[in-house]
């Protein structure tokens, strides 16, 4: 078995939501909220849920742009849980991201040039004329041409500037990217170009990612295992092919049968889910789900379930699907 | 007569770069009681048409510039504004896509609400509130009594669309147009959201034009398919001859690069090079040609018209025959 590149236990993410006349908190607004999960060298983990399930706070903890309130990161064998900023610095060349929004990922009053030369600068590495080699050489690799570095964000367009922010992404030959809803902002026929990219990218220098959306099939096609979250929780988690096909959580399988399918054909009737997510402010007793589960039973308000076992490489945590004892 | 015939629209903004064509020489009927989709990218001019249809067009850049638009006994494009106020919310709904900024934040959603049905008289002010509840619990929100007293902000998103929508609704018009009315939300939301789309039009019996980029919500609402790019129709037809016959190299493209849940993961999505054209320096020809993979010299030369495959199936390439 290969060693894990990453590997999360237990991490919680707590913000406290400050109110009264004091800004006191009192309660927490419980983002993230217990996970755990493992990221080898060259697999993607794909991470979906809806808005609100803690999706990017858990790649932005994991990039440690945030302090984790619990739990552990180890990246490559070094715990990164509680890096002091100056020692983050090194690891920024090993873990970088790319955002949703190019536009507002990118300085607009800085060259495409500078961009793209910023990391070696803040990392110290090469001469002047190096960097405008590398520069050169990255808007090569993502499909730009040269005379791109002396222009400015703007004057491209939303599929353009998302290739920028992935140049700048790999610019420092990092090991893990955090992808957050990388095409979500991008019309299909430039998110195809992107993804296609991405998995390129990958295959040529053996990158790991994390990639994180709420579509499901942009999701299940970059990816080697999916996991899905729901109020702070991962709640399944398998292959991407398992997922898909045999997704045995009642809101996996939920989400799977509200995507809009291209087909005709197959006008399905779907069993369409109730009410909205909770807030992780103030989450539901026992199981999170169970308020608009359409199987939820009496033990599934009472007893929170934990992540267990189904098969090989496939974790569910719902008391109605574990394997019997 | 179709209830809603649009024929050779075309709308103009006035820019400090000159004179843009946002909609170009659109024609497509919506028949009583049917699903139409306009479906294309972002700029293809897919929104504009509808706020034509609307005249809701932004002022003063915006104008019609040319075409008709029948409704009923009218042609909207000629109507003075009191006159299409009286259309407007009253026997054409329309619902946006963000729902935040679609409801006004200061006003309670009980006094939206029964705005309209007060100005188009379709209640009176002492029952107008028990039918504003009413609506709210058609639409599927808990509580109306409450909600009616309640700000846009004390609602989730999918609520507040829910809301849009009983508004749009209000004076059960004959046509809705709903204008992305699910891409902000989740899926399992858009899901509840299409599915009390299609119910209330089932039960209304309303057409509804669905505007939308998602080609999943096309072929799952949709009778009818107009397909836009760059401002023009590139092909139209029933949703089967749209995804089973797709006859210009845009709509085969599009679907070519959609990633399905059974496509093999990792594998390579079809793709579409390049970029749309920019409005101001449209190509003399065919608008796609820049990233056609079927290109012929000709193409640059002179632009294709819509061409009638069969029955309604019609599509604007000069080379679909050979393809």
């Amino acid at each position: 078995m290969t060693t894990p590149l990453l590997e999360v236990r237990g991490l919680e993410m707590h913000f406290p939501v400050k109110e009264g006349l004091l800004l006191r908190s009192r309660i927490f607004n419980r983002a993230v909220d217990g996970v755990s999960l493992q990221i080898k060298p060259g697999e993607t983990l794909g991470l979906v849920g809806e808005s609100g399930c803690g999706k990017s706070t858990l790649g932005r903890c994991i990039a440690r742009l945030y302090q984790p309130t619990a739990g552990s990161i180890v990246f490559n064998g070094r715990d990164i849980t509680r890096l002091k900023p100056r020692e983050l610095r090194p690891l920024r060349q090993d873990i970088q991201m790319v955002f949703q929004d190019p536009m507002e990922s990118l300085n607009a009053r800085h060259t495409v040039g500078d961009i793209l030369e910023e990391p070696f600068i803040v990392q110290r590495l090469h001469s002047p004329a190096e960097r405008r080699q590398r520069v050169a050489e990255l808007l090569n690799i993502v499909g730009l041409p040269a005379r791109s570095a002396s222009r400015y964000p703007f004057e491209f367009s939303g599929g353009q500037r998302q290739r920028i922010g992935i140049a700048r992404a790999i610019a420092l030959n990092p090991k893990l990217i955090i992808c957050d809803e990388p095409v979500s902002a991008l019309d299909v026929s430039i998110q195809s170009q992107i993804l296609n990219l991405l998995i390129e990218l990958q295959q040529e220098f053996g990158l790991s990612y994390l990639f994180i959306a709420h579509d499901l099939a942009v999701v299940k096609h970059v990816s080697d295992r999916v996991a899905v979250m729901y109020l702070g929780k991962i709640i399944e988690t398998a292959d991407s092919d398992t997922i898909y096909r045999a997704a045995r959580h009642p809101y996996t399988k939920s989400l799977i049968e509200a995507i809009p399918v291209p087909d005709p054909h197959r006008k399905i009737s779907r069993q369409v889910l109730s009410g909205d997510v909770p807030s992780p402010i103030n989450p539901p007793h026992g199981c999170a789900f169970h308020p608009r589960c359409p199987e939820a039973q009496d033990q599934c308000r009472q007893k929170a379930p934990t992540l267990q076992a189904l098969s090989e490489g496939h974790w569910g945590s719902c008391h109605l699907i574990y394997p019997p004892v | 007569m179709a209830l809603l015939e649009v024929a050779q629209l075309a709308t103009e903004f006035a820019t400090d770069e000159g004179v843009v064509r946002a909609v170009d020489d659109v024609s497509f009927d919506v028949e009583a009681g049917a699903t139409v989709g306009i479906v294309g990218e972002s700029g293809c001019g897919k929104s504009v048409t509808a706020l034509s249809i609307m005249r809701l067009l932004p002022q003063p850049a915006g104008r019609i510039a040319g075409g008709s638009i029948r409704f009923q006994d009218h042609d909207l494009t000629t109507l003075s504004l009191p006159e299409m106020g009286q259309i407007r919310g009253r026997k054409i709904g329309m619902v946006f896509q963000e729902p935040m900024t679609a409801l006004n934040p200061v006003h309670t959603i009980g006094r939206q609400l029964t705005e309209g049905m007060l100005l188009h008289k379709a209640c009176g002010p002492r029952d107008v509130l028990r039918a504003a509840a009413n609506l709210l619990d058609r639409v599927g929100i808990p509580s109306p009594d409450i909600r009616l007293g309640e700000y846009p902000h004390q609602l989730s998103g999918g609520m507040r669309q829910r809301v849009v929508i009983a508004m749009a609704l209000s004076c059960r018009p004959d046509l809705l147009i709903a204008d992305e009315p699910t891409t902000a939300l989740d899926v399992t939301i858009q899901a509840q959201i299409l599915e009390l789309i299609k119910d209330l039009q089932a039960e209304m019996g309303m057409a509804v034009v669905m505007i939308t980029h998602d080609l999943g919500v096309i072929a799952e609402t949709c009778d009818q398919v107009v397909v836009m790019y760059a401002g023009k129709v590139a092909e139209c037809g029933s949703v089967f001859d749209i995804f089973d016959r797709p006859a210009h190299p845009y709509t085969r493209g599009l679907l070519d690069s959609i990633p399905r849940l059974d496509t093999i993961p990792k594998s390579r999505l079809g793709v579409i090079e390049g970029m749309v054209p920019g409005l101001l320096d449209l190509p003399a020809g065919c608008r796609f040609e820049n990233r056609c993979p079927f290109v012929v010299p000709a193409c640059g030369e002179q632009a294709p018209s819509l061409a009638q495959i069969e029955g309604q199936h019609s599509v604007a390439c000069s080379r679909w025959q050979q393809l």
